[in-house]
């Protein structure tokens, strides 16, 4: 199987800046305070993954999930090490997509759809099924996004990654402010383009749905990789498992999808 | 519900697709700078578009603004400086004067301090996506760029009534001078748009800074003036790019409207050069320069740009 996506020794660094204003630097530094602070969010990550593999992302919060993610589709760049992947990305990170506030729905949906490169005609050609697959009214379309609620912009966020023609698609916690019939529909179309042989990459809290979604789990803490493996076993290292065992039976009762986010 | 989860659901994936096995492998965070905003049109056509109807979004005049804007500083320039300075005897036709100078210095001005904001104004959209930050500095350009040309019909309209005809050197004047000032404005938009990004504080800079811009070129004095006051220094003052662009843009519309006396003669009769000698070869190099200072820019701009989405 061919590889779709290679992360080599890959380490991000963030400052922390805990005073803004010149007045507050000079005091701090007076009084020989630090004024900064570096970590690795995420450290010397390596793994590979091949085209068609659905990779569950796991982790508590803080750990680097969202950070990792936005390397591979090239939001953010890695101080250290390389990312080099084949073939288009889409998806949403960190809850939502980059919608700019002021503008309509419309409006987003285009500029979004722009950016994750699709063209004029293929936007002209999907625009009614991106609307139809985010079920908000027509009316809403055409005011700001900013009014949205934060469900209604998830879902719109949504919409379009899923109808990009995309080799690799990633989700980070798409499912977190959707109702249950919304998360139900994501996960069916997930299903589906894991099943049409892209490469997924699933961020998700609740071991369920990873179970149902991937072949295979990753799990950061604290910006290191401590698990690649199987899904099963890794949600054991995350002791997500014991905490809520029916998970596995009963995935698709209604109690499950209501707890999964 | 059921219904349009069907209809939607056999859309997403485009049979027509093939999910390549054979794509090259390639750096998500590609850096190839401006080339990239060439090669992504239509993004920057949707930009552009939604800022000429972002710019004054929530506003009920909305788009008239950015006439009434330039209109508004020529009443005032041309009352106070005009009527009350009394420059109207020594520089002829004063209005054509000071509007075709404003035209540039507003195209500039507005490229400047939009786009030293326009990262920061579209902070949902770099924290998540995948674009290359240089899409939204040169967006400003081009959103204010797109305001110039109402304006430049306003003056056409103007100069045509006091008996101007068009020639092919004015043409000329007109397309170096918008060139400087698209290239100079690109340029210090997309330094000043990263720097804004890291400290805030590079807007009011930036907002100051400008206002020295409509002293720096003759827009309220001439360029004779110039001359007469500080001698040699003239030399240096068309060192200033955007005072060429202000002089070219004077030379294709201004000086048409003067007769044969005025063009060679001021007020008291004595012999003036009303714009510089070779304010063409000047243009030309001030071309030159700006390119250079858009290199430039697009180099501080490639070292600042990792910062952007985590700093923002
Ligand atoms: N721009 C930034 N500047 C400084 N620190 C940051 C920045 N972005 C993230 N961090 C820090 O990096 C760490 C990892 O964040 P990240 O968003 O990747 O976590 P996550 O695993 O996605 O968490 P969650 O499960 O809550 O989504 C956190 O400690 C966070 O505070
Ligand atoms: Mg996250």
């Amino acid at each position: 199987m061919a590889e779709s996506i290679r992360v080599e020794n890959v380490t991000k660094e963030f400052t922390l800046r805990y005073h803004r204003t010149f007045k507050q630097v000079t005091v701090a530094l007076a009084r020989g305070r630090q004024i900064s602070d570096t970590f690795p969010a995420v450290d010397d990550v390596s793994f590979t993954v091949s085209q068609g593999e659905s990779i569950g992302l796991m982790g508590l919060n803080g750990s680097g999930k969202s950070t990792l993610l936005k390397m591979i589709n090239g939001v953010m760049r890695p101080d250290h090490g390389t990312v080099r992947t084949r073939g288009r990305i889409a998806g949403l990170i960190a809850t939502g997509a980059g919608f700019h506030p002021q503008l309509s729905g419309k409006e987003n949906i285009m500029l979004n759809a722009a950016i994750l490169g699709m063209s004029e005609n293929e936007i002209a050609r999907k625009y009614d099924d991106i609307v139809d697959f985010a079920e908000i009214p027509t009316k809403f379309l055409q005011t700001e996004v900013g009014h949205y609620s934060s469900g209604q912009s998830a879902r719109l966020g949504f919409a379009v990654a899923i109808h990009v023609d995309s080799e690799i698609f990633l989700a980070d916690e798409v499912l977190a402010v959707g109702d249950k019939p919304f998360k139900k529909k994501c996960l069916e179309r997930m299903e589906q383009v894991r099943d049409s042989g892209r490469t997924l990459f699933y961020v998700s809290h609740a071991g369920g749905s990873v179970k149902r979604m991937c072949n295979r789990v990753l799990i950061l803490e604290q910006g290191r990789l401590i698990f690649d493996g199987d899904v099963k076993e890794g949600i054991k290292v995350l002791k997500y498992d014991d905490e809520r065992p029916e998970d596995e039976e009963h995935f698709d009762s209604d109690e499950e999808l209501g707890a999964d986010i | 519900m059921t219904d349009s989860l069907q209809a939607s659901a056999g859309a997403s994936v485009d049979p027509a697709y093939d999910l390549g096995e054979d794509r090259p492998w390639e750096d998500p965070a590609p850096s190839r700078g401006l080339l990239e905003v060439f090669r992504r049109r239509y993004l920057l056509k949707l930009l552009v578009r939604r800022e000429i109807s972002a710019r004054y979004s929530g506003s009920f005049l909305g788009l008239i603004w950015s006439y009434i804007n330039p209109l508004s500083q020529f009443f005032i320039y041309f009352a106070i400086i005009g009527v009350i300075f009394q420059l109207h005897d020594s520089i002829p036709n004063f209005p054509i004067h000071i509007f075709s100078a404003i035209i540039i210095v507003h195209f500039f001005t507005e490229t400047f301090n939009a786009g030293t904001r326009s990262i920061v104004r579209n902070k949902a959209i770099v924290k998540k996506m995948a674009v290359p930050a240089e899409m939204f500095p040169v967006a400003s350009m081009l959103v204010s760029l797109y305001h110039v040309f109402p304006q430049l019909v306003i003056l056409l309209v103007a100069v045509l009534f006091m008996g101007w005809t068009p020639t092919l050197s004015g043409v000329l004047a007109v397309a170096i001078a918008l060139t400087i000032i698209m290239t100079l404005g690109t340029a210090m938009a997309l330094f000043f748009s990263a720097a804004n990004v890291l400290f805030r504080d590079f807007a009011s800079f930036v907002n100051i800074l400008t206002n020295f811009v409509r002293f720096g070129v003759p827009m309220i004095y001439s360029y004779t003036m110039v001359g007469d006051r500080f001698g040699r220094f003239a030399d240096y003052y068309v060192l200033n790019p955007i005072a060429d662009a202000v002089m070219l843009m004077q030379h294709a519309f201004w000086i048409g409207t003067l007769t044969e006396a005025e063009l060679n003669f001021d007020d008291k009769g004595q012999a003036v050069d009303r714009l510089p000698d070779h304010l063409f070869t000047l243009g030309f190099t001030m071309i030159g320069v700006s390119l250079l200072i858009l290199v430039l820019a697009q180099y501080v701009f490639s070292k600042l740009e990792k910062q952007i989405p985590e700093r923002i």
